[in-house]
């Protein structure tokens, strides 16, 4: 260990406002998973209405206040709440800053041999503009009238009749400046994690032999970088129109509640849509990406062999990062945008599927002929490959703009989209967890606890989204407070309301081993070595735990990242810092 | 040197031929090019979706003597800007002292007319509220205004307390002036485009 000739920081410059890459990475890492626990919790309490419809909630349903709760009964506008909070927890506090903050800060640049990021002191404003605009957006469900409860897409004109008021604390006011807060702050991290993955590979580190996880964040952050500025744009309107009466988003001759709405018009409601899905298309492959990084280091890792189609993998990468800039209006064949607008973008979104499956069909080519190591890690990354399969498929009816029709805002919606980002990232994100965990730790979380977690997830993971996209199938609109409960064509699917909801909440359960597991192993895991995996990539080339500045020699690159079962060579692995005949 | 010490900070990366700090501002201001080009597209969409004769010519509302002085402020920082970074290089520290000092006061100077502007249009009644132009004009603008702020910031502290890096650190210094300076020079930009196109169409 090298930190002997390091002076000793205080305890608050060492882990608190620490510029350590590795620090912040665990700082993401536990902030986002808290977060998304939380998120989790908001889905367990809609779940109950919608299996038992206006039943008081049990045991917890006396402790909420009589604005969201009365006599333990959800009000329908709590439940846009839950809905719409949700939504956006998951995706902005807790998958994104987990896959990109927690895995890119860490894992980045140990696997391209660089001390640190680029520019730290930036690294650490990153999570601390993430973390108070993320409590800023938490804490609106205290203010009068409840968080934002316009779904996360913050849809206008609704986001902005809904609960109106011009101070910064009303729940919608406080949606749109917490996301200020966190597209500046994944901002400054894209513009760090690419300046560094640009500046800082080691010697020898060109880009063909760059492990695939770091190209995967490299176009992840791009993605971020051109992006999320129109939605930080967008933001800035419709906090305009909230708070200083404009009106972008409002139409001419709104009338509410029976009422003229007094604004001077001129708006587009449209044009929210367009700025926002700019963004949110994107963002589902901010989304992706990094898990199928993940995937990727994990399969050739248990494979033993190299990934099938590296440079495919790459350059799929790449252009699906580029095409999607094209494809947002897929999400808006119903506004009425015309014939010729949803032509183009069908044609888009269908020439997207392609590099999509090119690196799906890489990663399953990849386990052809391996001798698999089945480890906890190995299985989430297996895990993922059908389930972002399922995801995938059943996204091209709604790519296209007639099947559209039937199945927009319906169940079978969030039933895709759940099915890529659930059983898809999430189980990658875990995945990597238990994967990275030697080297953070230098102890391996418990097998036999990650198994039970991974196979309890497995099967309610489909538990709660197979039926959605029966209900979808059958027209049960995403959006209803009752699940259906007053539609006739809603009867026959009804029963799978509860089906889902003792999924959700067995889910809940399954994820109690896991929680366990990761603080009983820091302490009491089994002891391993630095490079428990027997892996190639330079994150495996540190000490552990890694020392600040990582490398106790700066490590210099002789071939690609997967050199597994090399003809000739003494191991069945080859890593990258090792020169030829050592 | 230990393992610990980034490099390419004051040195450039031979096979990309950059910086750290200038590939850092490139890639930030190609995030803020798409900021404001989604205004720039909201002004668009919104001017074009306006029925005829509804949208005010700027000049009939907006004062365009003023704006093109300010013009006048901002375009002379630029340049001021630029001789800034010019004296770090031929290690002129008065020169640099002057010239930098003489952007951070006519960036200064921009603001306190942007401010009469904006004082001026609330005399008379006219707020973000009152139409769509007027509102995309006080966003826009006060967006571009909030940057021209950041801008007066940093180059301050370059010019005070962070000047003390002339000495110490002239190679790093003579870098975070070029990149403090790519920064200025793409809030000129901003304000070149901003001009014709609220107050002279």
């Amino acid at each position: 260990m090298s930190e002997a000739h390091h002076e000793e920081l205080p305890f608050w410059r060492k882990y608190i406002f620490s510029i350590d890459h590795k620090v912040i990475g665990i700082q993401y890492a536990l902030t986002s998973l808290v977060f998304l626990f939380f998120g989790f919790c908001l889905m367990m309490l809609m779940r109950w209405q919608l299996a038992y419809p206006g039943q008081p909630l049990p045991l917890i349903g006396e402790w909420f206040s009589d604005e969201s709760m009365v006599g333990g009964r959800m009000l329908p506008e709590f439940y846009n709440q839950l809905g719409a909070m949700h939504g956006t927890i998951m995706v902005f506090m807790g998958v994104v800053p987990l896959a990109v903050g927690a895995f890119g800060n860490y894992v980045l640049p140990l696997q391209i041999g660089a001390p640190d990021m680029a520019f730290p002191k930036l690294n650490m404003a990153s999570y601390w503009i993430f973390l108070p605009g993320g409590l800023f957006m938490l804490a609106s469900f205290f203010v009068p009238g409840g968080a934002a409860q316009s779904g996360w897409t913050s849809y206008a004109p609704l986001a902005e009749i809904t609960v109106p008021g011009k101070t910064l604390f009303t729940g919608q006011t406080m949606w749109l400046v917490g996301m200020v807060f966190l597209i500046t702050s994944s901002l400054l991290g894209a513009v760090n994690f690419l300046t560094t993955t640009i500046q800082l590979r080691a010697d020898g580190l060109t880009w063909m032999r760059l492990p695939f996880f770091v190209w995967a964040q490299f176009v992840t952050s791009f993605l971020l970088l051109l992006a999320f500025p129109p939605l930080e744009a967008a933001g800035i309107l419709q906090l305009m129109d909230r708070v200083a009466g404009t009106s972008f988003f409002l139409p001419s001759g709104l009338v509410v509640s029976g009422e003229p709405l007094q604004v001077a018009g001129g708006g587009s409601a449209l044009l929210w849509q367009h700025l926002f899905w700019f963004l949110a298309h994107p963002e589902v492959y901010v989304l992706i990406l990094p898990a199928m990084g993940i995937v990727g280091e994990i399969i050739a890792n248990n494979t033993r062999k190299p990934l099938w189609g590296y440079k495919s993998l790459v350059y799929s990468t790449i252009f699906l990062g580029f095409m999607s800039f094209l494809v947002w209006a897929h999400h808006m064949y119903l506004t009425g945008m015309g014939t010729a607008i949803n032509a183009f973008f069908q044609t888009t979104t269908m020439i997207i599927s392609i590099p999509s499956v090119i690196i799906l069909s890489a990663l399953l080519i990849s386990l052809w002929g391996g001798s698999i190591r089945f480890n906890t890690p190995m299985l989430f990354a297996l895990g993922f490959l059908p389930m972002f399969g399922i995801g995938g498929l059943t996204g091209l009816p709604l790519g296209l703009s007639t099947p559209d029709i039937h199945l927009h805002d319906t169940y079978y919606v969030i039933g895709h989209f759940h099915y890529v980002v659930a059983p898809g990232t999430i189980f990658a994100l875990f995945a990597g967890i238990y994967f990275w965990f030697p080297k953070i730790t230098g102890r391996r979380m418990s097998e036999t606890l990650g198994k039970i977690h991974f196979f309890g997830s497995f099967a309610m993971m489909n538990g709660i989204f197979m039926p959605m996209l029966w209900q979808g199938l059958a027209g049960v609109s995403r959006r209803l407070w009752d699940g259906g409960v007053t539609y006739a064509h809603a009867q026959e699917v009804l029963p799978l309301n509860k089906v889902m909801s003792y999924s959700a909440w067995t889910l809940a359960l399954f994820q109690l081993p896991f929680i366990f597991n990761l603080f009983w192993s820091i302490w009491k895991g089994r002891k391993v070595d630095d490079n428990p995996w027997e892996a190639t990539t330079l994150d495996w080339a540190t000490p552990t735990p890694p020392p600040h500045g990582n490398f106790e020699t700066i490590p210099v690159v002789y071939r690609g990242p997967y050199e597994y079962s090399t003809p000739g060579h003494i191991t069945d692995f080859f890593p990258q810092h090792q020169p030829e005949g050592a | 040197m230990s393992s610990a010490a980034i490099r390419y900070i004051d040195s450039v990366r031979p096979d990309t031929g950059l910086y750290n700090g200038k590939l850092g501002v490139w890639l930030f201001l190609a995030s803020e090019a798409m900021l404001f080009g989604a205004l720039f597209s909201t002004y668009a969409l919104l001017r074009v979706g306006a029925p005829a004769g509804t949208w005010p010519v700027g000049a009939s509302v907006l004062s365009v003597p003023l704006a093109t002085v300010n013009t006048m402020f901002l375009i002379s920082s630029t340049v001021t800007m630029l001789l800034a970074w010019a004296a770090c290089k031929t290690r002129d520290r008065a020169k640099f002292k002057l010239y930098l000092g003489l952007t951070v006061l006519l960036g200064a100077v921009f603001l306190a007319v942007k401010l009469f502007e904006y004082n001026l249009k609330f005399h008379h009644h006219l707020y973000p509220s009152t139409n769509t132009f007027l509102g995309l004009y006080f966003t826009m603008t006060g967006l571009h205004g909030l940057h021209v702020f950041g801008g007066i910031v940093v180059n301050a502290y370059l010019w005070g307390p962070g000047s003390k890096m002339w000495d110490t650190a002239p190679d790093q210094f003579t870098n975070r002036i070029e990149t403090a300076g790519l920064y200025w020079h793409f809030v000129d930009l901003v304000w070149i485009f901003l001009f014709p196109v609220l107050y002279l169409t």
